[in-house]
């Protein structure tokens, strides 16, 4: 069995003055395992993920990550170096005014010199597809343009794990299938929310659904094709 | 929102340093402001015009940014020659123009267009983002600088807000009036402003969290040494200290 990266046991959450979003929820994750995790809106995956990455507390329940259970803010700041968070918003994660300095930001802040940060950051810039971008000023990039770039500031402090908060949501198809092709192109273990079942089809090995603040992991959603013709491909109809 | 145009200029000016620029556009600040000389304030008027010209600034633009200074100096115009005490220059009835006041108003009036139009042709001409960079290695505090940077990357973003605010009410047929509905609306609208401003902070804090933020920005920026820099500085220095004679050597 491949190690655990993190584990989650019993996590209960709730925004004050609300109901819990998450009841007594039970997650891990394998080093390797690729998850879509697809559930309605306001069922606690964006809370899930924060509460991953230390940036809330939960009310109970332990957060144990990388082999150690983490609590203080000081545990989480390796959790955050080894996973990285691609937010639901682009415009929260890119800050700089230039998408260099906003790519190099991460590798500066973990200790690398200026030549390395921005070595790492064209790097990964390429690696993207996105020569060129380095002056591009961020506020002015497309919507597609920022979601690249913002996975481009999270992938280059190398993480081992990628938490994307429906990293599909608002992009065209092309782009969609340049972020599919990264996805499938990266050894990396992800666990990924998104809505869109064709997204997850293609990037995600398991796809599990979150319902009273836990994760189903026996209601496992198999996802195949089959292609067929489409006589009546015009009247209504369901593909369960 | 911010308009740079004058920083997408191409001239020698825009090719010297930005440090150099905020240092000798402040140390000029410094000179102009405690100067009363009329000799030393009109060489310093005509430096800001040559540098404003050389920096080869949209004259039409110049102008539009001087006016709201030039608001305030028609007020002190309108004030301050009847109400300085000093020699009588003329007398209109029973209003004295004195000769003093009229001396500190031209004064005052040379001072602000020699130094608005100093740092439009000196600071405006790079972008704020630059701005930041080099008040940071000018050793500001971080945190001014933080304040700066931060403030101007989310101002657009702040901006979309407050258009879809404003498209939002719009659409649903909202027009200003003069009533407690009108009033009450646009309570909400900035109201709306800063929670989703304070959200957005929230959540940018958190992403800069995750990337390992620890209160310390680094610039990646370098400038180069060159020697067009150091031509500058030292034609900067002789002027100034021009002015210097000019005011207190008799």
């Amino acid at each position: 069995m491949s190690p655990v990266i993190f584990n989650l046991s019993k996590i209960r959450y709730g925004y004050p003055g609300g109901p819990l979003v998450l009841n007594d929820l039970d997650f891990h994750l394998h080093a390797g395992d690729r998850i879509g995790l697809v559930a309605p809106n306001g069922s606690g995956k964006t809370t899930l993920f924060h509460i991953i990455m230390g940036l809330i507390k939960p009310l109970s329940g332990t957060v144990e990550a990388f082999g150690e259970v983490r609590e203080a803010e000081a545990d989480f700041v390796e959790v955050r170096r080894r996973i990285g968070l691609l937010f639901q918003d682009a415009d929260d994660q890119l800050f700089s005014p230039t998408v260099l300095e906003d790519v190099a930001f991460g590798p500066l802040n973990l200790g690398k010199s200026r030549d390395e940060a921005v070595a790492v950051a064209r790097k990964t810039l390429d690696f993207l597809g996105l020569n060129g971008f380095e002056d591009r000023v961020t506020y002015k990039l497309s919507g597609g343009e920022k979601r690249l770039v913002s996975l481009a500031t999270v992938l280059a402090m190398e993480p081992e794990v990628l938490l994307l908060d429906e990293p599909s949501t608002g992009l065209d198809s092309s782009t969609k299938d340049k972020l599919i092709d990264i996805l499938n192109g990266l050894a990396l273990s992800f666990v990924l929310i998104s809505h869109e079942f064709d997204f997850l089809s293609k990037t995600a090995g398991h796809i599990y659904t979150m319902d009273d603040g836990r994760i189903r992991f026996d209601q496992e959603l198999h996802i195949h094709t089959h292609e067929h013709a489409h006589l009546m491909g015009r009247q209504p109809h369901r593909h369960v | 929102m911010i308009t740079e145009s004058f920083a997408e200029g191409n001239s020698w000016i825009h090719g010297i340093d930005p440090r150099l620029r905020v240092l000798w556009a402040s140390v000029f600040a410094v000179v102009v402001a405690v100067s009363y000389a009329f000799s030393a304030l009109f060489i310093a008027l005509s430096l800001s015009l040559i540098m404003a010209l050389s920096a080869r600034l949209d004259f039409q633009a110049v102008v539009r940014r001087l006016l709201a200074p030039v608001i305030f100096l028609i007020l002190l115009w309108a004030v301050l020659p009847w109400s300085y005490e000093g020699d009588a220059l003329t007398a209109w009835g029973p209003v004295i123009i004195t000769r003093q006041g009229v001396t500190l108003c031209a004064q005052i009036t040379l001072k602000t267009v020699s130094l608005m139009v100093a740092f439009m042709a000196l600071v405006a001409t790079m972008t704020v983002d630059t701005l930041g960079h080099t008040l940071n290695r000018l050793r500001l505090p971080d945190k001014m600088v933080h304040m700066i940077l931060i403030t101007y990357r989310y101002l657009f973003v702040i901006e979309q807000e407050y258009q879809r605010l404003v498209r939002a009410m719009k659409i649903r047929n909202f027009q200003p009036k003069t009533n407690l509905h009108s009033y009450r609306t646009y309570a909400y609208l900035v109201g709306m402003l800063f929670v989703r401003a304070s959200e957005r902070a929230r959540r940018v804090h958190c992403a800069m969290i995750c990337r390992g933020f620890n209160g310390r920005f680094v610039s990646l920026r370098v400038f180069p040494p060159q020697s067009r820099n150091y031509l500058f500085s030292l034609v900067f220095t002789l002027f100034l200290a021009l002015l210097v004679t000019l005011e207190w050597v008799k």
